[in-house]
């Protein structure tokens, strides 16, 4: 099962080293991982997606809070919370190509903020799964860049991870 | 007080009550190395290789559970530092790694003898540290011995820039005398709701075993383990890292259990309704293949670290907490006495148990002319009275040693479980010989573990260590062999020496006393004899019959209950 980790960690050099050494050494999977600091500039927050069972995700959460550099963790999977990611996609646009692209974009709420005569660079905020609808919903001879960078999340109501 | 960073070291480690540093200087240290000089307090022990200094700092942490402190230079220095460090690390061992590192400005740029060392070492310590401030340097090495020594214990590496040892540069000395972390909270005592469930749980076994490992002997719990075990009257099996907790000759002691365990202890883990595991971290020697690992269990399990919890097997009852506090507790609840142990079902328990003991599985041939490595061990106990500390390298000279001293006290026994360091023993007993001079200590050794750092012979003589080496000499690497054989149909590769020195020469030329027997008839009079040198290290050579295995044996991923007991003999 997918899960979203988020961590807030000391911001030192090393931590995040200690964070990605600690999933290859222990052979878990990291699909994202996005970090930096806080309102706080000693502290960093770090959002982590990884997949695994119970019994594993169970050892990565306890592991990451073994890390000394790790203040507090939580699980975002295990109750409500909001994903957001960021994409920067840039197609090629040409003549005809030029409007239909923009309607798309509009659809799906995103922004041009680059254009060329024979290009727009789009950028697009949302859910995972919907930056991957737009991926798809682009004709794909079209895209010439792709950055994406991963999920940042946060939990809902009134609470939040802090010291 | 003004001092520099050289100075500031070696004030933080006479303020942290630090007596001795096993080291090698280097270029990077050399600042640190000045300041040592112009003092007395701080002894440096200087090892003629990195690799020993780390182990002689761990020795040392196990045997006194002070923290050990080790100094080495940049790259090669911190690289042959390593072995050492991850050895700690593997065995939760408390030490404090000072490395030295090429001046900041240069950090990154491949200078001489530069290794990124915090990233190196980083998958095999507690927690590592770059100082790049001077104004850092007291604090960070606080924290070093602050994160070293509590929770569940490890080493921690100092990385240190030349530049910020400079004595040219001088700051007010400071040393906190407390650190606070809001990062770091080890657990400081145990849920007394779970304590209370674990011990009804106890209460209402029929065939109860007690598993501990190295985190009693770690968090100094031998004496309300003991006491525990004896007002239940359970029986308890110990790992190769927790002997010595409970006494070695208790009445309530089936042996270690595991790869190599007893049949009885096995036998036990595999009945057992109620496991109660404590400091042991469930490690695939002791369970053999997991799926059958204890299958009527319900399981109990104390321990400091809640990532060791459910980490290999699924534990019904975690307590997280220090061993011995979480054991006094529970120690309280039992004494309360609402409930008491099942005694009709105890009494049938011990029958049964009983009656895998009749099994005696660490018989061996005791007429042959030959020594045999058991008896070798056995005459050992006998000589220092089962009193000595005993390291040990890896292999089978460690398994037999782990099987036939029948350690009566905790720190007593210091051998590499977690990593399995060759090269280990020696380089530890010099920890320990520091520690404690007039104590005896042997090292159980084989003669291919003893050459990974025999060059430590030279530190032995120069510190005045009456270390005593009991070299197991069966001309191969004995472990391996043995695998071999079981597993290779007897294709031999690379197990044997072909070429090994002779020891008693060797000792001789680094001015120590060399002995070797050969005979059965002959081994205690040399024992004896070696012990004998009271100022002197002995390196006793024993030819022991080279076709020796360790039984029982668990293969690895078998269960419990199919074990070797013998040579030749099947599965039973």
């Amino acid at each position: 099962m997918r899960h979203i980790i988020s961590i807030l960690m000391e911001n030192e050099s090393g931590a995040l080293a200690r964070v990605a050494n600690l999933f290859t050494a222990r052979g878990y999977n990291i699909e994202s991982l996005t970090v930096a600091p806080t309102e706080d500039q000693s502290l960093s927050r770090m959002t982590l997606v990884t997949r695994g069972s119970d019994e594993i995700i169970e050892q990565i959460t306890k592991q990451l809070n073994k890390l000394i550099d790790v203040v507090k963790l939580v699980d975002l999977t295990e109750g409500g919370h909001l994903e957001r990611e960021m994409m920067l996609i840039k197609l090629r646009a040409e003549r005809i190509q030029r409007e239909e692209i923009k309607r798309l974009v509009d659809i799906f709420r995103g922004k041009i903020i680059d254009v060329t005569d024979t290009s727009y660079t789009v950028e697009l905020t949302g859910a995972a799964s919907k930056l991957n609808a737009f991926v798809e919903a682009v004709n794909e001879e079209l895209i010439i860049e792709v950055v994406r960078t991963g999920p940042s999340g946060i939990g809902r109501g009134p609470k939040g991870l802090g010291l | 007080m003004e001092l520099s960073g050289g100075e500031i070291i070696v004030q933080c480690l006479k303020d942290e009550g630090v007596e001795h540093v096993f080291g090698y200087p280097g270029g990077a240290v050399l600042h640190i190395y000045d300041a040592i000089f112009k003092q007395k307090d701080v002894k440096h022990i200087l090892v003629r290789h990195e690799q020993a200094a780390g182990h002689a700092a761990d020795g040392y942490a196990r045997a006194t559970g002070k923290p050990g402190v080790m100094l080495v230079t940049s790259g090669p220095g911190a690289t042959n530092a390593v072995t050492g460090i991850a050895t700690a690390f593997m065995d939760s061992i408390p030490m404090v790694v000072l490395t030295g590192q090429v001046p900041t400005p240069v950090i990154g740029s491949d200078a001489f003898q530069e290794v990124d060392t915090v990233g190196i070492t980083r998958p095999c310590v507690k927690h590592n540290f770059l100082v790049k401030r001077l104004e850092d340097l007291a604090e960070t090495i606080k924290k070093a011995f602050y994160i070293a020594t509590t929770g569940r214990p490890g080493p921690v590496v100092i990385d240190i820039p030349k530049d910020i040892t400079d004595p040219g540069i001088k700051i007010p000395y400071n040393y906190p005398s407390q650190v606070k972390m809001r990062s770091y909270n080890p657990v400081v005592k145990g849920h007394l709701g779970q304590i209370k469930k674990a011990v009804k749980i106890m209460m209402e076994a029929e065939r109860p075993v007690f598993y501990t490992g190295g985190g009693v002997v770690l968090d100094d719990a031998a004496k309300p383990l003991t006491d525990l075990v004896d007002t239940l009257g359970f029986p308890i099996t110990q790992t190769l890292m927790g002997l010595g907790a409970y006494p070695g000759s208790g009445k309530h002691f089936l042996g270690m259990l595991g790869m190599h365990g007893t049949y009885e202890a096995n036998m036990a883990m595999h009945e057992t309704d109620v496991l109660i595991a404590v400091g042991a971290r469930f490690d695939d020697r002791i369970t053999g293949h997991v799926k059958q690992f204890c299958p009527d269990a319900t399981i109990i399990h104390i321990d400091i670290d809640p990532s060791s919890i459910s980490k290999n097997v699924r534990v019904d009852i975690p307590i997280v907490g220090p061993v011995k506090q979480v054991l006094r507790d529970m120690l309280k609840v039992v004494d309360e006495g609402e409930m008491n142990p099942k005694k009709q079902a105890l009494k049938q328990w011990w029958e049964q148990i009983e009656k895998w003991r009749s099994m005696d599985c660490l018989k061996y041939d005791q007429t042959s002319d030959l020594i045999k490595p058991q008896q070798a061990i056995e005459v050992l106990h006998k000589v220092t009275k089962g009193d000595a500390f005993v390291t040990s390298d890896v292999g089978q000279h460690q398994m037999f040693a782990a099987q036939f001293y029948h350690f009566d006290k905790p720190r007593r026994w210091i051998n590499s479980g977690g990593l399995g360091t060759m090269g280990f023993g020696l380089p530890a007993a010099m920890g320990v010989q520091m520690a404690f001079p007039r104590a005896e200590v042997a090292v159980v050794t084989g003669e291919s573990s003893i050459q990974m750092c025999i060059q430590e012979l030279a530190t032995c003589l120069q510190y005045e260590l009456p270390i005593k080496i009991i070299l197991l000499n069966n001309g191969c690497m004995g472990m391996v062999r043995q695998w071999q054989e079981f597993f290779y149909e007897s294709r031999y590769s690379q197990s044997g020496m072909g070429v090994t020195p002779d020891f008693v020469k060797l000792t001789e030329s680094y001015g120590h006393v060399g002995m070797r027997v050969e005979k059965t008839k002959d081994l205690e009079g040399a024992m004896k004899e070696a012990f004998s040198y009271k100022d002197r290290l002995v390196f006793l050579d024993v030819v022991v019959d080279p076709t020796e295995n360790v039984y029982p044996m668990i293969a690895a991923g078998k269960g419990h209950h199919e074990m070797y007991l013998s040579p030749g003999s099947e599965l039973v």
